[in-house]
């Protein structure tokens, strides 16, 4: 069943407006049971497995339980994301565990500046665009002519 | 049925979308915009966080070009993607994108994108065009870059919010309607202008996969054909709706092959351990000049790996087992060197699925694979709709003004034929192999024109009558409706004379395309006479497309993604009606006309009249930018 949602560990994101599983899902699958205060995935067979939800989940109330049509039981992914990297642990079928961390990102949470940083020196006439050339780390935008267009 | 509030909002430039080219529609846009006292409001159907076919992550920008260091030139990028696609390309619009994407590739790596630099601090390469990165929270960073743009110059955008259809007044599109698929309520967007960029297509063709796997398509399965519906239905001339793009990936989970073939340098066997690239090197002259050049286009490999698989000598696989062996080979000598090279390589091929494909480290772990003793199978997953990728379908737009053959440029770059209306990253076509970066490049691009449109012409907003917003209301809603109206047929939900519920609607459309429209089942294999059945039955899913029912707005938005899938089917199958010669014989294969003809060395567009819905056909000269 795709991405699958633990009642124990799930609270239904009680402090928030929606729960942070349905605000992520990108294909729109999360569900909060109003009766239960816990969540669910309503449409298993158009999970892609992407684990946005796995990921936000504060509670770390949910988890994948691979396609069944193909993939065999026993194995897991689990992914622990914080602001910087992520640290997955992936359990094999026959028990054999591997970990991975990864960096994730190198400037701190919210702080990605639109223009980096960079001038632009272009007018609205031009094809040169926001924060060129200088983003492009050259005198000008290739154009027919220049270096840069054909050797 | 429970009231829906309409919801008006008036805007200067509307970008429908959330994903690539709408984040970077969104920066550019929000700058020029600014600028010229103009406002900015973006639309996407799901949360920019995680929206789009980068939702997941991604391990490589596969589109930089590294004009900077001198490492190649427009023209070399330009070659490479019209051999690819077998000549057919616009190099106006591919150099266009070409000379932006560095630019966009530097901004991610102030916005925070970790890419990977070697010693001496220049960029790791994949390939010639692909970088490595850790991606796992690119589309994190890249829709924070975008929200921010926005929201720092007084823009906003909407989430969850679904388009429906395009406004058009006078022949100039001039907004979008679409409901939230959380709340009741309908929205009408009024803008100067609109720049599409709401993806590709997937699940036109039905999955290899059954049951819950059917959502692990290669694509995402929220790529529904929005921008193929809205451009049509705009009006807007359509170009290579016959090229889909099928990538062969490690089978069924679709995890990527990317860092094996290229990092590892693995080969591809049958399973009697031949090589196709070898064995059926003489098939590639019958593609000429494209079979003769380096690398090999994406569909002819998938071509001769497929012709093994019709003559039984499957499975086909990635042989990880010898790659491995290969390097042990090299560093025999120095074990602990061998032992520091295959931790950091064990970790790049795991890194690999995880960034962007989970499901496949999930299926190798739960099938115990240890590359270095066994091969693992890859296998031609089914087709999908990405003119971003070697796919190239999209809408027919202009050229810039300082590229562009006169025939291919109407005033405004990324202008579709139809006034007001942009495209950008799977909406625009014939402009293949831009991938993520180039997507977003695209959209910036895209996003400066629209603002020069608006500032230029000054076209104002249009008046839309209440009995046209009524009009569209009644019929987004009216799957809620004829649910409501008839669930009391059956004591079944799923099974009731009244409607039909959309996954069944969907299923129907994908059985169609695979059967006839060459699938996975039909190993890609189609023909004139095939065609035609296809289009008979597509016209009976249409007039049945009136009874989709919904219980829900989630599923009134499976309603209408389904429709719009259904409208990519029929210019799909409509072009390769059309083109009378097999051109792409790795993407499908038209059995009765099995070669390639110089007399199609064109693009093929269509035109769907918006009212009639009749179609328009019709040959267009290949004007290349470079001899």
């Amino acid at each position: 069943m795709p991405s699958f949602v633990n009642p124990e560990k799930c609270d239904g994101c009680k402090a928030l407006d929606k729960t942070a599983c349905q605000y992520v899902c990108p294909n729109d699958l999360m569900v909060l049971n109003k009766d239960t205060m816990k969540a669910y995935n309503q449409e298993p067979d158009q999970c892609w497995e992407c684990q946005c939800c796995v990921k936000i989940c504060a509670q770390q109330a949910m988890d994948v339980r691979g396609y069944a049509d193909f993939i065999p039981l026993g194995a897991s992914v689990v992914p622990l994301r914080s602001s910087d990297s992520i640290m997955w642990t992936i359990k094999f079928r026959n028990g054999q565990i591997k970990r991975f961390k990864f960096p994730i990102r190198t400037t701190p949470e919210g702080k990605a500046e639109p223009a980096g940083g960079w001038d632009t020196k272009a007018n609205i006439d031009d094809f040169t665009l926001f924060t060129e050339p200088a983003s492009l780390g050259l005198e000008t935008v290739a154009a027919p002519g220049t270096k840069t267009w054909k050797k | 049925m429970a009231n829906f509030e309409t919801v008006r909002v008036d805007t200067d430039v509307l970008i429908l979308g959330g994903g690539m080219a709408a984040c970077g529609a969104a920066v550019e846009a929000a700058y020029w915009a600014k600028k010229n006292n103009l406002k900015v409001t973006l639309v996407d159907k799901a949360a920019m966080d995680r929206s789009g076919a980068v939702a997941m992550g991604l391990s490589a920008l596969n589109q930089y070009v590294g004009l900077r260091d001198g490492e190649n030139t427009i023209k070399d990028y330009c070659d490479y993607v019209r051999n690819d696609l077998m000549g057919i390309t616009r190099e106006d619009l591919v150099a266009s994108i070409a000379r932006h994407v560095d630019s966009t590739i530097h901004l991610f790596e102030k916005w925070g994108l970790p890419i990977w630099k070697d010693e001496k601090g220049a960029y790791v390469h994949e390939g010639r065009w692909q970088l490595m990165i850790n991606g796992e929270s690119y589309k994190v960073v890249i829709a924070e870059a975008a929200k921010n743009a926005l929201t720092q110059n007084g823009h906003e955008y909407f989430e969850r919010v679904f388009i429906t259809h395009p406004l058009v007044e006078g022949g100039r599109c001039v907004g979008a309607v679409g409901f939230s698929v959380r709340e009741n309520k309908f929205y009408v967007f009024r803008a100067q202008a609109v720049l599409a960029a709401m993806g590709g297509a997937v699940g036109v063709f039905k999955p290899r996969s059954s049951g819950e796997g059917a959502g692990r398509a290669w694509y995402p399965p929220f790529n529904s054909g929005a921008s193929a519906y809205f451009t049509l239905k705009a009006g807007a001339e359509m170009t290579c709706q016959e090229v889909r793009f099928i990538p062969v990936r490690f089978k069924d989970a679709y995890g990527p092959v990317g860092a094996w073939f290229l990092l590892f340098k693995s080969r591809a066997t049958n399973a009697l351990g031949e090589n196709y690239m070898e064995t059926r090197k003489a098939e590639l002259d019958n593609w000429a000049p494209y079979g003769k050049v380096k690398p090999v286009p994406a569909n002819l490999r998938n071509y001769l790996g497929m012709l093994d698989v019709m003559e039984g000598k499957g499975p086909i696989y990635m042989r990880t087992e010898e790659a491995l062996g290969k390097i042990a080979e090299q560093y025999k000598d120095d074990k602990k060197a061998y032992a520091k090279k295959m931790k950091e390589l064990e970790s790049e091929a795991w890194e690999d699925f995880l960034d962007m494909t989970i499901s496949q480290a999930m299926l190798w772990a739960a099938t115990n694979v240890q590359p270095e003793e066994k091969p693992s199978e890859i296998a031609a997953a089914e087709p999908y709709f990405i003119g971003s990728h070697s796919g190239a379908s999209g809408a027919w737009v202009s050229g810039p003004k300082d590229l562009a053959p006169p025939e291919y440029f109407w005033g405004y770059e990324n202008m579709a034929t139809v006034k007001g209306l942009f495209c950008a990253g799977d909406a625009s076509g014939a402009s293949s192999h831009k991938f993520s970066s180039g997507s977003h490049a695209e959209g910036r691009i895209a996003a400066k024109s629209a603002v020069r449109y608006v500032v230029k012409e000054k076209p104002g907003l249009a008046n839309v009558s209440d009995a046209t917003i009524e009009g569209l209301k009644d019929l987004v809603y009216k799957p809620l409706k004829l649910f409501e109206e008839s669930q009391k047929k059956s004591t079944q939900a799923d099974v009731n004379p009244g409607y039909i519920m959309p996954n069944q609607f969907r299923m129907r459309l994908q059985k169609l395309m695979d059967e006839y429209a060459g699938g996975v089942t039909a190993q890609f294999t189609t023909s004139g006479a095939l065609c035609q059945r296809g289009l008979e039955l597509l016209k009976t899913l249409k007039e049945d497309s009136a009874s989709l029912g919904a219980k829900t707005l989630h599923d009134l938005m499976r309603c209408w993604e389904n429709y719009h899938r259904m409208y990519q089917a029929e210019a799909h199958v409509r072009s390769i009606l059309f083109r009378e010669e097999t051109r792409w014989p790795g993407y499908y294969f038209r059995s009765d006309k099995p070669k390639m003809d110089p007399n199609w060395q064109c693009f093929v567009n269509c035109v769907m009249d918006p009212k009639s819905e009749e179609w328009t056909m019709k040959k267009v000269p290949i004007k290349y930018i470079f001899a």
